[in-house]
């Protein structure tokens, strides 16, 4: 291990060690970042969800977006799967139907960073007891 | 080193691991490598989350789920349904015992609501066995910057913070800092006092095993602007986690070059030893400690010289509590006047606190000085346990006092619990309720500090033991009242000529609970009555007539033979035979038996 020589090299650490801490900095405040939850329950899966979150993932990490990607439970949407929530802070989520990877990039290039909305968003149809 | 994709954040804090949670964090592990997820999900093994009533805790990062009472055979359900499939096990979850509604985020839990964490912001967040979690939060950068300016410029930034030290006494860090600066003498020390003896205390434990690198760092600061290059760690060899943490952080901060020669290339010298206590009260007083680390008994000596001017080996030495010195590194980067922007007029910052006793929430918290008692037992303690009475708070271990429900409204902080009739103490926070006899307590304090006193000077050696013996006649119910003023005025020349801060303070549980519960005092030595029923030789056990069935129960389980009557008929109790054991209650089906 090589020894830390000034307070330069002490950031320069810091900044390449702070990616790995990163999921559990911003599950600190989710409140004020991007929510994106990939609905991960079995049809979720099978239709590619897997690969569309870690798509999702290495774009958040590679760009540094303030976005906390998690994973949900079946959104009840089995038509549309994949399928992915979009939270943006302090707006009611939308929900994303038929997302590949490549409709994914699509939706972090307009809706997560700018708010602008792309086609593919199923109606609300269910409404959470939680807000109640 | 993969990115991982979640996390899961297991305590391995002393409680949490009392409850199987190396085995919890197994479990997971080879459930995760079971799913092929291990290069996707990270188990980490953080400090403690200080909700330990709930633990053990298990944390999954990012969506902030609070898994509580976790046991090993829950890792594969966790991970089977929370991990792979993304559904919360619901059951695991907090339930709020307002409303009985499940909580997943611990942000919306009144636990945490109130709290702000400075002294344990790394606490149930990092690793404290990976010193590179601790420098992704920004550590050792305080170190760095305090190397890049002079100790003078170090200590004024710890004056104008207004940190007091937290080990009980009070004392203006900044400027205990100054008086060992200044003191002549090209050998110095810093010493960091985990001595934590106070009878439910556990702060500087959770800090040492949750981060021990804050106190690491923040020693070699304290080192900086002393001028010594050797710092100690006086710990008791009872916490061996904590000691084993420490003994991990500093190898890893000298093979980082933040211990040793030539830190961060500044070219300022500083190493930690670690000397081990053998847990003595007493020596958790700096002038017993210096003498037991300098291989002496641990016997206090007077002051002056303070240890700022002759202390370990007669060299000038700083001597500070964990707590203090872990909040050191946050006060330079976020700045002493954010520091200062916290708490009340004269006490600056927060108090970590350890709840124990008759109350919901056990665990560790932290909260900004002026917050009342109130909110720390009820909003953060989640109230008394079983909806029983408030009865009274004791604040400051055996040195404290009670606080009762008259303060409960008081803001906390280092004047207003002395001007209470307590003081700040360390931190341990014993809640009792209507079931606790407050003379019981006293004596039980007592005899704390009968056993704990050095023997070295006559009051604290004799007259508490005095204090103990008129306690305890009293509980027996041959108090007389004469007894009470010779209470007080033997309490009061004690305090006035001990020698040290244990017997100083040794008679305040005395002073204190016969301040605010003067008529329990009384209802023992006149009405020969404990009004909690705690006091065995004063309990009166009777049988209701009315209830009882004669079903003999009671008179076979007691072993004095004191309960008569005949099957079917209602039994009574001979007093004088009765050796008071509550036998026959525990026996009784019928609710007969009854204690007056």
């Amino acid at each position: 291990m090589s020894k830390i020589k000034s307070l330069d090299e002490l950031r320069q650490m810091k900044a390449r060690l702070e990616s790995q801490m990163d999921i559990r900095e911003k599950s600190n405040n989710p409140e004020k970042l991007v929510q994106i939850r990939v609905a991960m329950a079995t049809c979720g899966i099978a239709a590619g969800a897997r690969v569309v979150m870690n798509a999702i993932i290495e774009r958040v990490e590679r760009e540094k977006l303030p976005v906390i990607v998690t994973q949900g439970g079946c959104m009840g949407y089995c038509y549309a799967e994949p399928t992915i929530e979009v939270k943006r802070p302090g707006e009611d989520p939308v929900v994303f139907g038929h997302v590949n990877t490549d409709k994914a990039m699509e939706i972090i290039d307009k809706y997560v960073l700018h708010g602008e909305l792309v086609d593919g968003i199923l109606p609300v149809n269910y409404q959470t007891i939680e807000k109640n | 080193m993969p990115n991982y994709k979640m996390s899961l954040l297991c305590c391995g804090g002393t409680g949490c691991r009392a409850s199987e949670s190396v085995r919890i964090v197994e479990r997971l592990r080879e459930e995760i490598a079971a799913a092929g997820m291990d290069n996707d999900v990270q188990v980490v093994v953080t400090g403690c989350f200080g909700f330990c009533e709930q633990g053990p805790i298990v944390k999954v990062i990012p969506d902030n789920t609070f898994y509580t009472n976790v046991k090993p055979e829950d890792a594969e359900e966790i991970v089977k349904e929370h991990v792979v499939k993304g559904r919360k096990v619901t059951r695991l979850l907090y339930e709020d015992p307002d409303t009985q509604k499940h909580i997943s985020d611990s942000k919306h839990m009144g636990f945490y609501q109130k709290q702000l964490r400075i002294a344990l912001r790394n606490c149930g967040f990092i690793n404290p066995e990976n010193i590179d979690e601790y420098i992704a939060r920004d550590g050792y950068e305080a170190l760095a910057k305090v190397l890049q300016g002079t100790p003078q410029e170090a200590i004024e930034t710890v004056k104008k913070s207004g940190l007091r030290g937290r080990g009980g006494g009070g004392f203006p860090t900044g400027l205990k800092w100054e008086i060992a600066s200044k003191s002549p003498g090209k050998e110095k020390y810093v010493v960091c006092n985990a001595d934590e003896g106070d009878p439910g205390a556990f702060m500087d434990r959770s800090i040492l095993e949750s981060d021990p690198n804050s106190v690491i760092e923040a020693m070699a600061i304290c080192g900086y602007c002393i001028g010594a290059s050797k710092g100690l760690v006086y710990i008791r060899a009872e916490y061996p986690l904590a000691v084993k943490r420490l003994q991990i952080a500093m190898k890893q901060a000298r093979d980082y070059g933040l211990l040793g020669d030539d830190i961060l290339g500044s070219g300022f010298k500083f190493d930690i030893e670690i000397r081990y206590g053998a847990g003595a009260f007493v020596c958790g007083e700096e002038t017993a400690l210096i003498h037991s680390m300098e291989g002496k008994r641990g016997e206090p000596t007077v002051k002056p010289p303070f240890p700022a001017v002759s202390g370990y080996l007669g060299k000038p030495t700083n001597v500070n509590n964990v707590e203090t010195f872990a909040n050191i590194p946050v006060i330079f980067l976020k700045g002493p006047e954010w520091f200062a922007s916290i708490g009340t007029e004269k006490s600056k910052g927060t108090k970590v606190f350890a709840l124990a006793g008759k109350i919901n929430n056990v665990g560790l918290i932290e909260v900004p000085m002026g917050t009342t008692l109130r909110e720390v037992i009820y909003d953060i303690g989640g109230g008394i346990k079983g909806g029983k009475e408030f009865k009274a708070v004791q604040t400051g271990g055996p040195s404290g006092g009670c606080l009762t429900k008259k303060h409960l409204d008081t803001p906390i902080d280092y004047d207003n619990l002395t001007a209470a009739g307590s003081m700040m103490g360390s931190g341990g926070m014993i809640v009792m309720d209507e079931d606790d006899c407050m003379v019981s307590v006293a004596k039980f304090y007592l005899q704390f500090t009968v056993d704990e006193s050095c023997g070295k000077c006559a009051p604290c050696r004799i007259g508490n033991k005095r204090l103990e013996e008129i306690l305890d006649k009293i509980t027996k119910g041959k108090g007389t009242m004469e007894d009470l003023d010779y209470l007080k005025n033997l309490s009061k020349v004690i305090k006035d000529t001990a020698l040290c801060g244990l017997g100083q303070t040794s008679p305040n549980p005395v002073l204190s609970t016969i301040d605010n519960f003067y008529d329990e005092y009384v209802a023992h030595i006149v009405d020969k009555r404990c009004p909690a029923h705690k006091c065995r030789a004063l309990r009166v056990y009777a049988i209701d007539p009315d209830r009882c069935k004669g079903c003999t129960a009671c008179a076979r389980a007691c072993p004095a033979g004191a309960i008569k009557g005949e099957v079917k008929q209602a039994h009574v109790i001979d007093t004088e035979k009765c050796i008071r054991c509550g036998a026959c209650l525990e026996k009784c089906k019928f609710n007969a038996v009854t204690v007056q």
